[in-house]
């Protein structure tokens, strides 16, 4: 056997383990039911969530246009003894990840009821309210370990902006998390006001993967099966790099953090590479822009790790994460989804220390000011 | 190779499986159709427990449009990631070469052939009308 875990865990790997506690920057908290919104929606949009459910903009109702690998897309062994679904009782949680992988800080990433993803803004808006209410209530309280995000869809940038104001009065939200699928490429001028906000406030701006928009998932079209879908999540963080560095968004909020979370990073070089060759050529088009794009790409825009790229020759992963800079990167494992990342195992080329408490730890801590 | 009685027949359903202790290590042993399979708890890849993979059939197709299920049972999917192994000798599907599961010889002996030999009664107290299911490591 080659590079396959074929042995227990060894005793250096625990000792490695217990020196380096784990800032996972993407963990999944679900829902137990809806009505557990209740508390934090008000009665007019409880009785539309029952009425009339989500709306969203694919010609899908009430499921996800593609199928998943396995149900919800979970992890098989995620479902909590207690019933629900994976991710929505925070004692399995701890007793499954926080506690086992030493995890200091998780960073919360919701999904549920397709946030970002509901043509009525209006009720959207209120749901994220609700769900933001909810992650203080019933995860943050109970688990200070767990950080929430101030969820915003950015298509109605006042609600967005309404939102974020709220939510930074209470205090406790270390980051804006904004649709990677919105109507429009993420640089287009319609959002900055919410990039101008962010900056003011010092929270660094999260971009997790999904959400349906009216688009199709990829350039080409609408793909057949979920395996071509589940590559898109890759072409749309590049399309978005794209589009906000070309557009500008670095340069007229030099202090903004972007953060992109479940886009893995294996096509970053390429897509700066070619953005800095082009840029060379068609400089004239966009003399907005002062620096060479990759320029803003090292000093504006963090990745997280997870779903980790995996080369046959670990070696090429080593390249990767050189280019990208182990300064860009933050681990996450993505729990409790079916493509979950463990940190023990992960990495499939050796890091140096430094490396290790940089991507572990050291830059999600200072990113996110824990 | 020491041998391990690690359960009677009867203690793993049809379709199920058991782990054991064995040597410090956790081995997962499954029951389909009739056989018994060995192999690590652990997955080759990022390492999850392999007792909660689905026990799939294979699926496999000449062409496009044209679908064909062999081996019902006897492959495992991955509760993580979905990689496959056959839980026959712990290969996998996409890779055999580099990637499978360590897996162990496994048999069932009658305890009355256990009587006889070394084994008997330390771990498990021996009924002569049982099988056991014996691990190789
Ligand atoms: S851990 Fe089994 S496929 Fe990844």
């Amino acid at each position: 056997m080659s590079d396959v875990i074929d042995r227990p865990i060894l005793a250096e790997e625990e000792a490695a383990k217990s020196r380096l506690r784990i800032i996972d920057c993407d963990v999944h908290p679900s829902i137990h039911a809806h009505t557990d919104l209740d508390q934090f929606l008000p009665k007019r949009w409880q009785q539309h969530l029952r009425t009339y459910g989500s709306h969203l903009r694919t010609p899908y109702i009430g499921t996800t246009p593609y199928p998943r690998s396995s149900p919800l897309i979970a992890r098989r062994d995620a479902w909590p003894p207690t019933g629900g679904p994976p991710g929505s009782d925070l004692d399995f949680m701890r007793k499954q990840h926080l506690d086992p992988l030493d995890v200091e800080y998780g960073i919360l990433q919701v999904l549920d009821l397709f946030i970002f993803s509901q043509q009525n803004l209006e009720f959207g808006a209120a749901i994220q309210r609700a769900i933001n209410d909810w992650q203080l209530a019933f995860w943050s309280d109970r688990d200070p370990r767990l950080k929430a995000s101030i969820l915003a869809g950015q298509d109605d940038t006042q609600f967005a902006i309404a939102e974020i104001e709220r939510c930074a009065k209470i205090g406790r939200y270390v980051q804006i998390n904004v649709c990677p699928r919105a109507n429009e490429p993420l640089g287009r001028r319609r959002y900055w006001p919410i990039y101008a906000r962010a900056q003011e406030l010092g929270l660094p701006l999260g971009i997790h993967v999904g959400g349906y928009g009216g688009h199709a998932p990829t350039g080409g079209g609408w793909p057949s099966y979920y395996v071509e879908e589940h590559q898109s999540n890759a072409h749309t963080m590049a399309a978005q790099l794209t589009s906000l560095v070309l557009e500008g968004v670095p340069e007229r909020f030099p202090d903004l953090k972007i953060v992109f979370i479940e886009g893995g990073f294996g096509w970053i070089p390429s897509a700066t590479w070619r953005m800095d060759r082009h840029f060379d050529a068609f400089r004239s088009e966009v003399p907005h822009l002062k620096r060479r794009p990759s320029e803003y790409v090292k000093q504006h825009f963090w990745f997280t790790t997870q779903p980790i790229d995996e080369p046959d020759e670990a070696k090429h992963l080593r390249s990767l994460i050189e280019w990208v800079g182990a300064d860009r990167l933050l681990f996450s494992s993505d729990y409790p989804h079916w493509d979950f990342d463990d940190p023990r195992f992960a990495f499939k080329t050796p890091l140096t220390e430094a490396e290790r408490r940089k991507i572990f730890n050291g830059n999600a801590r200072a990113l996110y000011k824990l | 190779m020491a041998r391990h009685i690690v359960a009677r027949t009867s203690d793993i359903p049809p379709g199920g499986n058991k782990v054991f202790g064995v040597d410090g290590r956790d081995i997962v042993v499954f029951h389909v159709n009739g056989e018994f399979f060995a192999l690590l708890n652990r997955c080759p890849h990022e390492g999850a427990p392999l007792e909660k993979a689905a026990c799939v059939a294979r699926l496999t197709s000449p062409e496009p449009g044209i679908y064909q299920r062999s081996r019902v049972g006897e492959l495992l999917r991955c509760p993580w990631h979905g990689w496959e192994f056959d839980m026959r000798n712990g290969q996998s599907f996409f890779d055999p070469k580099r990637v499978k599961v360590r897996s162990y010889p496994v048999a069932v002996e009658s305890g009355e052939e256990l009587q006889k030999g070394p084994y008997v009664a330390e771990t498990f107290p021996v009924h002569v009308e049982d099988s056991y299911v014996i691990i190789e490591t």
